[in-house]
């Protein structure tokens, strides 16, 4: 076991999965020369060349159609999007035409390609550098979200990512970049689709990803007296279904929290599935926990109102987990 | 740069007629799905390249079969010219399961990676990055391999395609940007959408090597192709062909083309570069009685593929969740 910082973890990621196999690439903005905007690819240049590791023009399109086009004849490109609302400009890119492309040909091509971005929820970076967008690619068929939220979870999602045949979109917080984690350099795969379930318990399963999974770990300081079961979900599509449901049907309750806007979110996905799987088993309605409708606000103690804070999850389990109810 | 060929393009008796044959079993398909379309046989949409035949065949004549290909909806042609199968072709416009991709993809999709055809594509510009990654991979394996991209002039104004024009330019990359200026984005004149008309114009400024083609001309344009094929090879960098041709038809079957004149329609086939090209072979020496012969050979081999097609079945509504993730990797 090594101790990683976050960053790190992403870093090693990539140098190891180069050094595995000469057929992995990177390209994106500053991802080459400067190393990366907060430094993932540091390194990476020196040590496996200009032809391998490239910096590119401001062009979000055509750096995941590049992708593609090189994953389909014998690569595994992986990119980088500096912030994940800067994905949005690459949608035709992703949605039209890689998520696709297995499908369209009948097998005849895959798209082995993992766009890496990097979400800056509450680091105060306002409304068109903070989004939370998993909900709109986890919608697309043929695409797969991962996201670790730990140095672990996102050396291992990132490594498994890498090894898919399929197109992956890997979302790293940047509210974790500095947190340190140990990671088991032997047990190095994260399977994607696999959740982790963080604590073992009775009363509630709290269910969360990304950059609010380290928010409900806090919430549980506040939480002494309720046992709950915390789930990191890791894979966002495919989502790991048997664990969330196994959980579920153990506690009976089930809060699910996000730092995406609740409104037509994964959280809806996933509470429609538990509702009816687990119909008339729930001691409580399933609740949802998530931003406000409204694009990310910058000032910070506009933001910190905005997105579920630990306080706050820790509320809503109990509401949920009322000594009148906890029969 | 501009490229200004010195000579005069010249051709073997044999391989003039493969294009020949090559135009002609466009022509012969295209007009057939027409007609079929036209008869109710064919769901969907269907865009045809009649009157643009020489582009797809020149440009893949000058290919190999490792070299790849991405184009549009108006794709047959540039299939048919790589070598993708013309029954499989036929069938995939059917929606049937002996189709090149199992009817899931249809007219506007339709890939084969047997023979380096990346897809057809929905999206207006959508292939021009994909082409741009297949001549990126060409250039890491350090194989003379080529990539090319089919675009019309309604591509030019996507971003992708300035962005793509840029990032090959600058990475050098083995790839030729083939433009069909055909003078119509979908229902639009070209002067309409872009603020220069001339597509190598737009382009020039990157320093991406340019030449203007008359697309209805299959010499000119397999000479041009090949030339800029050969820049390739030797690791030159990227090259864009404007190729000026025609639309016989209007955007897709079915449209009435209000928006073009009358005395244009009549003069659309005044340039009509199969019968140019049947011309030129007599010119130096063919007998119109081979000719005659090639194309008794194509319309009975598209004839036969229809009715092979008819009878096959329909694709497999059981399988239709496969190849959602690549197999192996299903989520």
């Amino acid at each position: 076991m090594t101790a990683l910082k976050y960053w790190q973890a992403v870093n090693t990621a990539m140098r190891e999965e180069m050094e595995r196999d000469p057929k992995v690439i990177l390209f994106g903005e500053d991802v080459a020369a400067p190393g990366g905007s907060f430094g993932a690819s540091k390194g990476l240049l020196d040590a496996f060349g200009p032809e391998r590791v490239r910096d590119t023009p401001i062009s979000e399109a055509t750096i995941v159609g590049t992708a593609l086009g090189a994953a389909m004849t014998g690569y595994r490109p992986i990119v980088e999007i500096m912030f994940f609302d800067f994905v949005a400009v690459a949608m035709d890119q992703i949605v039209n035409q890689a998520a696709k492309v297995s499908y369209m040909s009948a097998g005849g091509y895959a798209a082995p390609m993992v766009i890496r971005t990097i979400c800056a929820a509450g680091r105060r970076t306002g409304p068109q550098h903070s989004q939370n967008l998993e909900a709109l690619f986890a919608h697309i068929p043929g695409l797969k979200v991962v996201w670790g939220s730990t140095p672990a979870d996102v050396r291992g999602l990132l490594k498994a990512a890498i090894r898919d045949d399929g197109p992956v979109l890997a979302i790293e917080s940047l509210v974790e970049w500095s947190s340190r984690g140990e990671v088991d350099e032997a047990e190095d795969i994260v399977p994607i689709g696999s959740a982790a379930v963080r604590t073992q318990g009775d009363d509630i399963t709290v269910l969360s990803w990304g950059g609010a999974a380290p928010k409900t770990v806090r919430a549980l300081e506040e939480l002494g007296d309720v046992s709950v079961e915390l789930i990191d979900l890791r894979t966002i599509s495919p989502w790991d279904r048997d664990t969330v449901l196994a959980s579920v049907e153990k506690t009976g309750r089930l809060l699910i929290v996000h730092d995406a806007v609740v409104d037509f979110g994964v959280g809806a996905e996933i509470a429609a599935t538990v509702g009816r799987e687990l119909f008339g088993r729930l001691r409580s309605p399933i609740e949802r926990l998530g931003a406000l409708r409204a694009p990310a606000p910058f000032a910070p103690h506009l933001e910190d109102a905005y997105l579920p804070q630990p306080s706050d999850i820790a509320a809503a389990v109990r509401d949920l987990v009322r000594p009148s109810d906890n029969t | 740069m501009t490229i200004t060929p010195t000579t005069e393009p010249t051709i073997a008796v044999d391989q003039g007629l493969e294009l020949y044959r090559s135009m002609f079993r466009i022509r012969r398909f295209e007009t057939t799905a027409g007609e079929l379309f036209a008869g109710g046989k064919l769901p969907g949409f269907i865009h045809l390249s009649l009157g643009q035949e020489a582009v797809a065949t020149g440009v893949c004549s000058a290919l190999d079969d490792h070299d790849t290909v991405s184009t549009t909806h108006r794709g047959h042609g540039h299939c048919l010219a790589k070598g993708g199968d013309l029954q499989q072709m036929m069938a995939e416009l059917y929606g049937k399961e002996g189709g090149v991709t199992r009817g899931r993809a249809g007219s506007m999709h339709a890939s084969d990676s047997s023979v380096g055809i990346l897809g057809a594509n929905g999206i207006v510009g959508g292939g021009i990055p994909m082409a741009v990654g297949s001549a990126l991979a060409a250039q890491l394996d350090g194989k003379s391999r080529v990539s090319v991209a089919f675009f019309g002039d309604g591509a030019v104004g996507e971003g992708v395609f300035t962005e793509s024009v840029n990032l090959a330019t600058l990475w050098k990359l083995p790839m030729i940007f083939v433009c069909e200026n055909n003078g119509y984005a979908e229902l639009t004149p070209t002067a309409v959408h872009l603020a220069n008309t001339r597509i190598i114009e737009l382009a020039r400024p990157y320093g991406i090597a340019v030449e203007a083609v008359d697309g209805n001309d299959v010499l000119a344009v397999l000479a041009a192709a090949t030339r800029a094929v050969e820049r390739g090879r030797r690791g030159e960098g990227p090259t864009l062909l404007e190729m000026d041709t025609t639309r016989w038809h209007g955007h897709f079957e079915g449209d009435p083309q209000r928006y073009r004149s009358k005395e244009e329609l009549r003069a659309m086939t005044d340039r009509d570069p199969v019968a140019t090209w049947r011309t030129g072979l007599i010119e130096l020496g063919v007998d119109a009685e081979s000719l005659d012969a090639i194309e008794a050979e194509v319309a009975a081999e598209v004839q036969a593929a229809v009715e092979v097609v008819e009878l096959m079945a329909p694709s497999r509504a059981d399988e239709l969740l496969r190849d959602v993730y690549p197999e192996g990797n299903r989520a």
